[in-house]
């Protein structure tokens, strides 16, 4: 993107970004039992705090087959356990119609078997054809060899393993988490598409540059106490933060 | 089917074309006939080191223009059999090296030599990368300090995306590190990086060390590849190179300071 394009994006009352976000999914198998909202309830009074307003969605891939289901009730009573329901996943057509009409987003999934929904077939009907944003779960790229000066690895929308070192003058990129198990000498940036949980994990610190979401620390900032130590770095309060592992 | 050994560095004066001449004329001593091409258009060295200048009449780059066949090309070494050298051009430039003309020699070549050393000039580009692109084995030739380390590196990392081998997704070419210059009383002193720090960042198998040496300088001024210099340990060391790369198990030497009474001391002052 040209500088001047990076500007006008600045100034802008709003950005457009893709990001992703880990979320539960609450698989439905008999929404008619009769235990169902206290067991969910029990679960969710096992940390409080974790489940409080937590986004979750809902898979209906189990559901028995042509089962009676009145889904608006459902999602209220699920509310009532503090857990907020935003999208869905499978299911039989007359409940995914019931979902879409109830707001729900229709979730891609890496699952083989839900897939499926993507069918062109499936597509035609309609049901689950909306564009969705949610990004799908990418493997881990992972580099068995030295990565070597001058050379740059991008993880694009993933995270990024390397099982031998990074050396001086080497660049190595992820949307997500960087691991490195061997020495990491060169620069390292995580979360580079502004994802502030990225961390970076090494075996030992030597490296040039860090970054997450594009707050960096060069190396004569890191406290010399954790040089070619092992270490994780995470970002919090606007701060990078260097910890022993 | 011969084999292309490329000696290279990224760096310039680590010792490139003076490994390529003592290799090269390690492997003809070994009974394998060998070539050396001098891959430095424009600044022409390797007949000087192996004593042939005063024998060029065509060039590496008169052979890859037509301007000459092979044959007239190549100078056979007056001391050692089975030995050839492949000189370069002084005036021309490294865009004389073109792919196709480069392949074709050496195509020709590997009919008829067990071993082509590829002597590279220093840096990426070019020269470098057409003396790397199509060889079987890879000499990194480094000195104990930072800056040549990292470009061994760099090299290393271009030998993994661009050589032919690498584009063709063959085994890749076999890397072996050559340490020259290796002065082991600096290194006890902390002046000079150590053999296994070197080995930790380059993360490849030690071919060699070869210790700073006198005889170095002496052998180059006089156009003699220093391993036929049998007494000096930089010559030894070259002839347990070799022996390794033939696959031979041979301890290292010259590691470590040589300990040495006060006579010793004395004597060596004096040498």
């Amino acid at each position: 993107m040209s500088s001047a394009g990076q500007v006008a994006e600045r100034d802008a009352p709003f950005q457009l970004r893709g990001n992703s976000f880990t979320m539960m999914v609450l698989k439905v198998g008999d929404p008619a039992s009769p235990n169902f909202f206290s067991l969910l309830g029990s679960k969710v009074r096992q940390a409080p705090n974790f489940f409080r307003h937590a986004p979750v969605v809902l898979d209906f891939d189990d559901l028995p087959e042509g089962a009676e289901f009145d889904l608006a009730g459902f999602i209220a009573r699920v509310r009532e356990q503090h857990l907020l329901p935003i999208g869905f996943v499978g299911g039989p057509r007359a409940v995914q119609d019931a979902a879409l009409a109830g707001g729900l987003v229709p979730m891609p999934s890496g699952r083989p078997a839900r897939i499926e929904a993507a069918r062109p077939q499936a597509a035609a009907s309609g049901a689950v054809a909306q564009p969705v944003v949610v990004e799908v779960h990418r493997p881990a790229l992972v580099v068995t060899e030295p990565v070597r000066s001058g050379q740059q690895i991008y993880a694009e929308k993933a995270d990024l393993i390397i099982t031998a070192s990074v050396s001086h003058g080497a660049e190595v990129l992820a949307d997500g988490n960087i691991h490195v198990y061997g020495a990491l000498r060169g620069r390292a940036l995580a979360g580079i598409s502004g994802d502030n949980a990225a961390r970076i994990f090494c075996q030992s610190l030597e490296a040039e540059v860090v970054s997450i979401a594009g707050l960096y620390r060069v190396s004569e900032d890191i406290d010399a106490a954790f040089l070619k130590k092992p270490v994780q770095i995470r970002l919090s309060d606007g701060f990078l933060h260097v910890a022993p592992l | 089917m011969g084999k292309i050994i490329v000696m290279t560095s990224g760096k310039g004066g680590v010792g490139k074309t003076t490994s390529s001449a003592a290799f090269a004329t390690g492997l003809a001593l070994r009974g394998f006939k060998t070539v050396v091409i001098d891959f430095d258009v424009g600044l022409r060295n390797l007949d000087l080191v192996m004593g042939c200048e005063r024998r060029v009449v065509f060039d590496f780059i008169n052979v890859i223009n037509g301007e000459a066949k092979l044959h007239q090309a190549l100078i056979k070494d007056k001391r050692v059999d089975n030995l050839f050298i492949l000189p370069t051009s002084q005036t021309r430039d490294k865009d004389a090296l073109t792919k196709d003309g480069v392949e074709r020699i050496l195509a020709d070549l590997e009919k008829d030599f067990d071993y082509i050393v590829c002597d590279s000039p220093a840096g990426i580009e070019r020269g470098a990368l057409m003396a790397l692109y199509f060889a079987d084995h890879a000499v990194i030739v480094t000195n104990p300090e930072v800056s040549s380390v990292r470009d061994s590196d760099r090299i290393l990392g271009v030998l993994n995306a661009k050589s032919r081998r690498a584009e063709q997704g063959l085994e890749p070419v076999t890397q072996r590190l050559l340490l020259t210059r290796y002065d082991p009383e600096r290194v006890e002193r902390g002046e000079m990086l150590k053999v296994d720090d070197v080995l930790e960042i380059l993360a490849i198998p030690l071919l060699g060390v070869v210790p700073e040496s006198q005889a170095v300088l002496r052998a180059s001024n006089i156009g003699m590849p220093v391993i036929l210099d049998e007494k000096s340990n930089a010559g030894l060391a070259y002839m347990d190179a070799v022996s390794r790369f033939l696959g031979e198990d041979v301890e290292h030497r010259f590691v470590k300071p040589e300990k040495k009474g006060l006579f010793g001391r004395f004597l060596r002052r004096s040498a």
